[in-house]
C-alpha cells in the first residue's frame, strides 16, 4: 500500500560526453553548448552542460521504472535551476530520489529531487503516475 | 526584442509529424529503457522544441536561438505516444515578459493525432539579454 511520505529509493545515473552526443542525436537538439567546450565557454558557461531535457528524461526513467512503465506516467514537470556540468573524459552523477506527496486512488504524485556533484539541478520537479 | 504582437497567437505546423519506431528506439536507448512499445514520457519534446525553433526564429518574431536556455517544462500525457502516431502540432505563445534584461517566453504545444489530443506541454524559454 503506497502512502504519503513513502520514499522511492535513490538511484544514480551517470552522464558523460558520449551520452550527451547520443541524446543530441535522439532528440534533435544539436545546440553546441552540449557538445563543444569552446562554444560553452564562449557563452559564459563553466564547461559543456547536459541538455536540461536529458536530465529530465533520466529523471523520467526513474519515475517510469517506479511506475511500472512509461504508459503510467501522466504528468511530469520541472524547473531547470542549475546545469549538469560534464567535463571531457569524466563521468558525472545525476542522483535522483523521490517522496510520495499525494495518493488519490491509483494516482500517485511524487516530489522528485535531482542533484549532480551535490548541487540541486532541478526545482519543483513533480510527477503524477498511475500505480 | 521579440515582437509583442506574437503573444496569444497559435501557430499550426505546416506538416504532419509521423512518429517512427526507430525514433522511439533511439530515444529510449539513451535512457537505458528497454520497453519501446510506447515512447518515454519526455519523447514529445523532440517534436515540440523543433516546432518552437521554427516558429520563434521567424523574422517576424525574431528570437535568437543561440541565446536561448530552457527555464522549465511540463507535460500532460493523455495517452502514451506510440510509433505510427501522426501528429498535427499547434504551438501557442502564451506570455512574453522581460526580467532583468532577459526575455522570458511561455509556450504551449498541443499534439493531436486526428481529433485526439495526445500530449500537451508547456515550456518556459529564456532568451538571455
Amino acid at each position: 500500500m503506497i502512502k504519503v511520505g513513502d520514499a522511492v529509493p535513490t538511484r544514480v545515473f551517470e552522464l558523460d560526453r558520449a551520452l550527451l552526443k547520443a541524446y543530441a542525436d535522439a532528440s534533435g537538439d544539436q545546440n553546441p553548448i552540449h557538445q563543444s567546450e569552446e562554444v560553452a565557454i564562449s557563452v559564459g558557461l563553466p564547461n559543456v552542460i547536459a541538455h536540461g531535457m536529458l536530465t529530465m528524461a533520466l529523471v523520467g526513467k526513474f519515475v517510469t521504472d517506479w511506475a511500472g512503465g512509461s504508459a503510467n506516467v501522466k504528468e511530469f514537470s520541472s524547473r531547470f535551476i542549475k546545469p549538469v556540468i560534464v567535463p571531457a573524459n569524466e563521468k558525472v552523477d545525476l542522483t535522483v530520489s523521490a517522496t510520495v506527496v499525494e495518493v488519490d486512488g491509483d494516482r500517485v504524485k511524487l516530489d522528485l529531487v535531482a542533484t549532480s556533484a551535490g548541487v540541486k539541478v532541478l526545482g519543483m520537479a513533480k510527477a503524477v503516475v498511475i500505480k | 526584442m521579440i515582437n509583442p504582437d506574437s503573444v496569444g497567437r497559435t501557430f499550426h505546423g505546416a506538416d504532419l509529424v509521423t512518429v517512427t519506431q526507430s525514433e522511439i528506439d533511439a530515444f529510449a536507448a539513451v535512457l537505458g529503457e528497454s520497453d519501446t512499445n510506447v515512447a518515454p514520457p519526455t519523447f514529445s519534446i523532440r517534436i515540440s522544441l523543433s516546432q518552437y525553433e521554427s516558429i520563434l526564429t521567424q523574422p517576424e518574431i525574431g528570437v535568437d536561438w543561440t541565446r536561448l536556455v530552457h527555464g522549465d517544462q511540463k507535460f500532460e500525457i493523455y495517452r502514451p505516444v506510440v510509433a505510427g502516431d501522426v501528429f498535427t502540432c499547434a504551438a501557442t505563445i502564451e506570455t512574453l515578459r522581460t526580467v532583468a534584461g532577459n526575455e522570458i517566453i511561455s509556450v504551449r504545444s498541443d499534439l493531436h493525432n486526428g481529433s485526439e489530443l495526445v500530449v500537451s506541454s508547456w515550456s518556459t524559454l529564456v532568451v538571455r539579454g
